[in-house]
């Protein structure tokens, strides 16, 4: 991989990393409203994946969906704006943190429901196959999605139908506060990928470089359009399931072990042993990637209020 | 003048709207379970995946959540998505695709995204018991976001079906079985009591019918009557009654569509009869018919002359046998007597 990528996937989950550390100080001040799931710990599988995209591919994300918006390369002050429920936001402050969209960077939308982003991925796969622009989608989810209805119908009819899609399992081993070994009945999610005659692999989630490798390769075959892979990530979330969650039915030796195989710490030493990076550019683009987030924040606080006169305007279109 | 040859079968409207459609605008692909070869449980796909291949007429597994997602996707992209769920009891199955994601995609989005679907659903009760007979019209009523279609002849079928396809918002769009007018695969005729399916032939011209426009099956000027889907036939029989027997006039008037719903002719038709009957076939709580009582009762109050009536199904799952099913649904009798009480009073 040529060095202004490997660069650019740094810089990338740089920017989510920093971007959530500084929303949940923000949170902490009451600024910003609502609640928020937030990506720290997760960023390789986000960046992994979307450096592989083209700008006219489509993801759905999930409640957790900051990091997939900023990695599929949607403007980063629209989405603080969202986050200030302001009017410039991506969703005109509509949406809100578990409802993030930005249609025109082909990010079909996150969600409150678990699951249900899948079938609507597969739609958006099945709209790309006969529309044949050579689009492809990759679907991102949880876990505890995998024990949804949606998730069986939908990798079900991709797998049928041999859609251009990847399934992309975040397994950060808990739904909300449920362990992964009380919801699920075998060691790997991948391996349920054959029971719908489709390939299924489980890679290590915090590893940004065999993420990429991986969805490379099932990218490619879904473009091909030889059908679906689901590829299952391990990773952890730090923070806990929500805003509200200190995470602590989680055993803190397990916390400790996630925490000594932070993606970005694993990647950044590794572009130091590869001489990509050294302190000063390292430092070069922690300063570029706050100034943008202080420049969103100063964006969204300058940003208006959306105007309740219009509160029916999007009803329907 | 040569006879223009018309469509006089609700089955055969909805296939002529869907066939239109698909040559119009490649966008349009229809998903569903068994609607490709079998040509769906009550024939309205039948031939369409001779006609445009399997590509666009997808038969599905049996997999609602996935259909409704699927069709959301693809609506999300670019095209224009025709979903069948074969029984409207089996909505349920994908209610959070359509509550959840149809209904508020729009708005989430803040505008940014459209969701053109189509969902077909059959209502209405025909003695296949509690789970194949359900009528689930005001469910849908109550979520912004979704519109709802309910019509009753050839003409409306052809040409709602053809606005819906069009429409740029999730619009739910409800048959009712009895109301097809189609031959079973069995050679047996569907249809029943009070079953006029041809009060208005649809034309094979190019048409449509916009949403929100009401259409008065019947003028008349002693009580309105609002009805829908089949119950407007059994209403229109018993206006041809009361005239004959007892020189009353009955104003019939069917939405055609329920969201949005034709206020205007509904308050007009009042404020001239000063009484008003609704009708529709789901049970009565929280129905049809409670909601268009309550526009009436807020918007023209001071010119009713008698309180209003509503004649729905009685609130329970609707039973199997033949005779409590029968006396469940609004009969013609019941209609007959809630027409004569607000006369009365």
């Amino acid at each position: 991989m040529e060095k202004v990528k490997l660069l650019k996937i740094y810089r990338k989950m740089l920017e989510i990393r920093r971007f959530e550390e500084k929303l949940y100080s923000l949170f902490l001040t009451g600024i910003v409203p609502g609640t928020m799931h937030q990506y720290i710990g997760q960023e390789a599988i986000a960046v992994g994946v979307c450096e592989n995209l083209r700008e006219n591919d489509y993801i759905t994300t999930t409640h957790r969906g900051h990091g997939h918006y900023l990695a599929k390369g949607a403007p980063l002050k629209e989405l603080m704006a969202e986050l200030f429920a302001k009017k410039t936001g991506c969703c005109r402050g509509m949406g809100g943190s578990m409802h993030i969209a930005k249609l025109s960077s082909g990010i079909l939308g996150g969600g409150g429901i678990v699951g249900a982003g899948i079938p609507i991925a597969c739609g958006a796969a099945l709209s790309a196959k006969i529309r044949k622009k050579g689009q492809i989608v990759a679907c991102f989810f949880g876990d505890g999605a995998v024990n949804t209805g949606a998730f069986h119908e939908g990798v079900n009819l991709a797998a049928v139908w041999k859609l251009p899609i990847i399934f992309v399992c975040e397994n950060n081993l808990y739904a909300f506060s449920t362990p992964i070994k009380e919801a699920v009945a075998i060691e790997n999610i991948a391996e349920r990928a054959r029971g719908y005659g489709i390939p299924g692999i489980a890679v290590n989630g915090n590893d940004v470089l065999e993420v990429y490798e991986i969805a490379y390769q099932a990218i490619k075959k879904a473009r091909e359009g030889r059908g679906p892979t689901l590829i299952e990530c391990k990773t952890y979330r730090y923070k806990g399931h929500a805003r509200f969650d200190p995470g602590t039915y989680r055993p803190r030796e397990e916390v400790e072990e996630w925490l000594r195989k932070d993606p970005l710490v694993l990647y950044q030493r590794k572009l130091i042993e590869m001489g990509i990076i050294d302190e000063k550019k390292s430092e070069e683009i922690e300063q570029e990637v706050r100034k943008s987030i202080e420049e969103a924040i100063k964006f969204a606080k300058a940003s208006p209020e959306p105007d309740i006169k219009n509160s029916l305007e999007y009803v329907y279109a | 003048m040569p006879e223009i040859k018309q469509i006089d079968t609700i089955a055969e409207a909805l296939r002529e709207a869907l066939r239109e459609e698909m040559q119009r605008d490649p966008a349009v692909i229809l998903l569903g379970e068994d609607i490709g070869e079998f040509g769906g449980a009550f024939q309205v796909t039948r031939g369409l995946i001779k006609e445009f291949g399997k590509e666009r007429v997808r038969n599905t597994p049996i997999s609602e959540t996935a259909i409704i997602g699927t069709a959301i996707g693809a609506a999300l992209t670019g095209m224009r998505p025709v979903a069948e769920i074969q029984y409207a009891d089996f909505l349920t199955c994908c209610m959070d695709q359509i509550v959840n994601q149809a209904a508020k995609i729009r708005l989430m989005t803040g505008g940014q995204a459209k969701v053109p679907i189509v969902i077909r659903a059959q209502v209405g009760s025909a003695t296949r018991g509690a789970q194949h007979g359900q009528s689930v019209e005001a469910w849908f009523m109550h979520t912004p976001g979704l519109k709802v279609a309910v019509p009753s002849t050839p003409y409306e079928a052809k040409g709602l079906l053809k606005m819906a396809i069009r429409d740029d918002n999730p619009v739910m769009f409800f048959e009712h079985k009895l109301l097809y007018g189609s031959r079973s695969p069995g050679g047996k005729l569907k249809g029943t009591e009070g079953a006029v399916t041809t009060v208005k032939p649809a034309p094979y011209e190019e048409y449509t019918i916009p949403f929100g426009k009401a259409d008065v099956k019947k003028e008349g000027k002693d009580v309105t009557v609002v009805a829908t889907l089949l119950m407007v036939h059994k209403a229109l029989r018993v206006a041809e009654r009361l005239e004959k027997e007892e020189g009353i006039s009955v104003e019939v008037i069917d939405p055609c569509t329920l969201v949005p719903l034709d206020e205007e002719t509904i308050l007009n038709s009042v404020k001239k009869t000063g009484r008003l009957v609704v009708i529709s076939e789901d049970c009565t709580r929280g129905g049809v018919g409670s909601e268009i009582a309550a526009i009436v009762a807020e918007k023209a109050l001071d010119f009713l002359d008698a309180p209003i009536k509503r004649v729905g199904a009685l609130n329970t799952p609707i039973p199997f046998a033949p005779n409590v099913e029968k006396h469940v649904i609004p009969s013609e009798e019941r209609i007959f007597l809630a027409i004569k009480e607000v006369l009365s009073s």
